[in-house]
């Protein structure tokens, strides 16, 4: 009998747990997560300007298929020399298989300055934390004139494009208000453009340019000084603000440091294709939590559980792990005006024009626009509780395909 | 698309935006050379940063990035500023024969 530990119950672990029990009915599997409350995180993009934060927890355990045992601790040391994971409660679980699927987290602490008391939750916000989100609603209510200056510190960040979703989303906010001229919007990121991909680039920071918000790019922010209400970069460059919403850097679970198992940045370094640890056989990460070269997103996550599956399988009957994950991603991307733009990718291919999910029919249409996108976006919540987590099958390919898609001629 | 570039008899392959896409077609003479195109005046601080970023990413197989620099190589950020002005990352990245640093997709 195979004995599969599984850290962290979010949409990565959750997804892996259900489909375990489902395949593997006879495996002994144990689900860790320090806390019971499951925060659907696409949602944190919508909390700053509109709805209520209860709404988007629910318990973790009730995610779960009930044959699998969860346990509510934190974790407080990992031993892959011993298969053996240490709870805070003086409980020792022991493993043949482990899978990392404790996430990606913001730290506003490795921003020097960030969280002085004078400016973090009043004039400086994040919004990739539920208690982050919920400050920035309490300050955008009353915010209506001078300087708001979108910033990303470094990447990777989860879910690449949510900061130029919140621009665009804050740029609506304030034209509806009649408050738009009032409000001066800056987008700042470390990267050389909008996006990281090159015609998502294009599209993605024309659009920002449509609607009136100014791109400043390669910031690499030193500090924030709070007397003065200034974002500093190395290079001398310095972005003033009233209201800062920034990205905070992302590293992996503190836990994992020391491990040997992660990166400098405290990602699990796996295998981009099987994802298996690049040290050790008998551990695998998911989602959020592993080094591989696609975004941080929900998406991803879906699209690995299946390839992770075949390859926990082979790897519990002695066989090597063959089932390759393509890098698949894909992504709704608010822009403002009741729309949304679909975006289609993989570790080798670019976003592209074109329809999805059907070469041809769409509904959905990719890179552009579209009211149906953007009503896509909403009908995911449902989808993500009652049919993502729980593993019933979604009209999705896992990998990549290119049909139904249109190359773009030319450099970006 | 995959091509190449020649300077005073190096041949090296690059990719679309001039980075070098096989490490093994650097050596330091050529790096003194792209570094005078693009007016960075080499001292042994360059070449400090530029040998660890080479013998880092042998290892790793990845370019480090600006904080992989400063948590393991010891290096302050500022003063990599200082040294590559403008971009650092990127040209500390072109002048080692590296790829341009992975910052996220």
């Amino acid at each position: 009998m195979t004995r599969l530990v599984i850290l962290g119950a979010g949409t990565a672990g959750t997804m892996l747990a259900n489909a375990v029990a489902k395949h593997h009915p006879t495996w002994s599997m144990t689900v860790v997560d320090a806390d019971d409350q499951h925060v659907y995180q696409p949602g944190l993009l919508f909390l700053p300007f509109r709805g209520r934060p209860d709404r988007l927890v629910r318990s973790r355990k009730a995610q779960l298929n009930p044959r699998v045992d969860y346990v509510n601790s934190p974790i407080t040391a990992i031993h892959p020399d011993q298969k053996r994971v240490d709870l805070g409660v003086g409980i020792i679980i022991d493993y043949e298989l482990l899978v990392i699927a404790t996430g990606s987290h913001p730290r506003p602490d490795l921003v020097e300055g960030l969280t002085d008391e004078r400016i973090w939750r009043r004039r400086a916000h994040e919004f990739y934390s539920l208690e982050g989100a919920i400050a920035l609603q309490r300050t955008l209510r009353t915010f209506s004139e001078g300087k708001l200056l979108v910033h990303i510190a470094e990447m990777p960040i989860k879910c690449p494009v949510a900061p130029l979703e919140f621009a665009l989303l804050a740029e609506d906010h304030y034209r509806k208000r009649r408050l738009r001229h009032k409000v001066d919007i800056t987008f700042a990121t470390p990267l050389d453009g909008a996006f990281t991909r090159p015609v998502a680039k294009q599209t993605l920071g024309d659009l920002l340019v449509d609607r009136s918000i100014r791109v400043t790019t390669d910031v690499a922010v030193e500090r924030i000084d709070p007397a003065s209400q200034r974002l500093v970069a190395y290079d001398g460059r310095e972005l003033p603000f009233d209201l800062l919403v920034t990205i905070p850097p992302h590293t992996g679970a503190r836990v994992l440091e020391g491990t040997g198992l992660v990166d400098d940045v405290g990602f699990v370094r796996v295998d981009p294709h099987t994802l298996r640890s690049v040290v050790d056989p008998s551990v695998f990460a998911v989602g959020d939590a592993t080094n591989v070269p696609t975004s941080k997103a929900g998406s991803v996550a879906h699209f690995q559980v299946e390839h992770l599956l075949e390859n926990l399988a082979a790897v519990a009957e002695g066989r090597e792990p063959t089932a390759r994950f393509d890098g698949h991603a894909n992504c709704f991307v608010e822009s403002g005006r009741g729309q949304a733009l679909l975006l289609d990718f993989s570790y080798d291919v670019e976003p592209l024009p074109g329809t999805y999910p059907l070469p041809g029919v769409g509904p959905m249409s990719l890179l552009k626009p579209t009211r149906l996108n953007h009503l896509g976006k909403l009908a995911f919540e449902p989808i993500y509780w009652n049919m993502l987590l729980p593993g019933r099958p979604l009209p999705v390919p896992t990998t990549l395909t290119l049909t139904g898609k249109r190359p773009v001629t030319g450099k970006d | 698309m995959p091509a190449t570039n020649t300077i005073d008899g190096h041949t090296f392959a690059i990719n679309e935006e001039g980075f070098f896409t096989q490490r093994d077609d650097w050596n330091e003479e050529l790096a003194g050379i792209l570094a005078e195109l693009i007016g960075v005046e080499m001292t042994d601080a360059h070449w400090k940063a530029l040998r660890f970023m080479r013998d880092d990413q042998a290892t790793t197989g990845v370019t480090p990035t600006l904080r992989r620099m400063q948590t393991v190589g010891g290096f302050d950020v500022k003063e990599l500023y200082r040294l590559f002005p403008g971009k650092p990352a990127k040209k500390m990245s072109y002048l080692a024969g590296l790829p341009k640093p992975i910052g996220c997709v």
